[in-house]
């Protein structure tokens, strides 16, 4: 498998208190666990099991995902931007991995 | 003895569902026999673990919608129509079902959404995904993709900041089932 990519697509200005979309995209084969190889023998599971943006590291939405999120998990959700900061983003996998991605933004 | 009653569980959190009613009635067979066994030998080794922590109820027995949801609400009657789901009805490939949940809140610091769970009624676990908000979300809305092992309803719920939940209720018909083999 290879290192899972995160991509992140938000506005990189905003005007303060602003509500603006966050789009957001892992590479990840999500493997669920109920599958089986041609031998019959389970795939065991490995999926990215949470995901949490925090902004100048306060938490601001966290999301649990279970078997049933599709590989390569997608999610879009909106964020406010109370002033100038960092927008941090973390894909917490079942092996323990953590993959992080930022996004600075200017409130002009 | 008791470690290895540990591995048993986790052996069989790692199996498929259909698997898992031989192994559990295997495993009902042995586990009296291996507790039993346990305080015998547990008398030589030094700490000894109190019973009580050996058999928890099993993560390996999926929860149902039916007692999700209960466990969920806890007896309470949530309120329709303030959350909305964007699904499509027909969905040709159960492997990617794009969904959006939208609550309708101020997420205000006094009145918000708290939490949102995204619940199957006929996939092998319940729960698809469970996202939790705060009031700097701005908006209570997240959209992300799903499977769906086969035509069936998908259930929202929100837990509202003053405690009231919200739920909303759809049904998905699904051409290709999307949890493999």
């Amino acid at each position: 498998m290879t290192t899972p990519t995160p991509r992140v697509r938000m506005p990189a200005t905003a005007k303060a208190n602003e509500v603006v979309e966050v789009k957001t995209l892992i590479s990840h084969e999500m493997e669920s666990g109920n599958r089986k190889d041609k031998d019959g023998k389970a795939i065991p599971r490995k999926i990215i099991k949470q995901f949490v943006a925090k902004f100048d590291g306060k938490e601001i939405l966290k999301a649990d995902w279970h078997p049933a999120i599709s590989a390569n998990p997608y999610q879009s959700f909106f964020v406010r931007v109370p002033a100038s900061g960092t927008f941090t983003f973390e894909w917490t996998d079942d092996d323990g991995s953590v993959y992080k991605a930022e996004q600075k933004v200017t409130v002009g | 003895m008791l470690r290895d009653i540990g591995t048993v569980g986790q052996r069989i959190q790692a199996i498929g569902r259909r698997q898992f009613v031989v192994s559990a009635s295997a495993a009902a067979l042995f586990l009296p026999a291996m507790l039993r066994a346990g305080p015998a030998l547990a008398q030589d080794a030094v700490p000894t673990a109190p019973p009580s922590a050996v058999p928890a109820p099993s993560p390996a027995t999926p929860e149902t919608f039916d007692e999700l949801y209960a466990r969920l609400t806890k007896g309470a009657k949530p309120t329709e129509g303030k959350l909305t789901f964007e699904i499509p009805e027909i969905a040709e490939n159960g492997n990617t079902v794009p969904f959006a949940v939208t609550a309708d809140s101020p997420m205000t610091a006094e009145n918000y959404v708290r939490s949102i769970h995204l619940m199957s009624t006929a996939n092998p676990q319940a729960s698809v995904a469970l996202f939790y908000f705060t009031p700097q979300s701005g908006k209570a809305v997240v959209a992300s993709r799903m499977r769906l092992a086969k035509t069936q309803d998908i259930v929202a719920l929100a837990e509202i900041s003053n405690g009231e939940f919200w739920v909303a209720r759809t049904k998905v018909t699904v051409t290709i089932g999307g949890c493999g083999g």
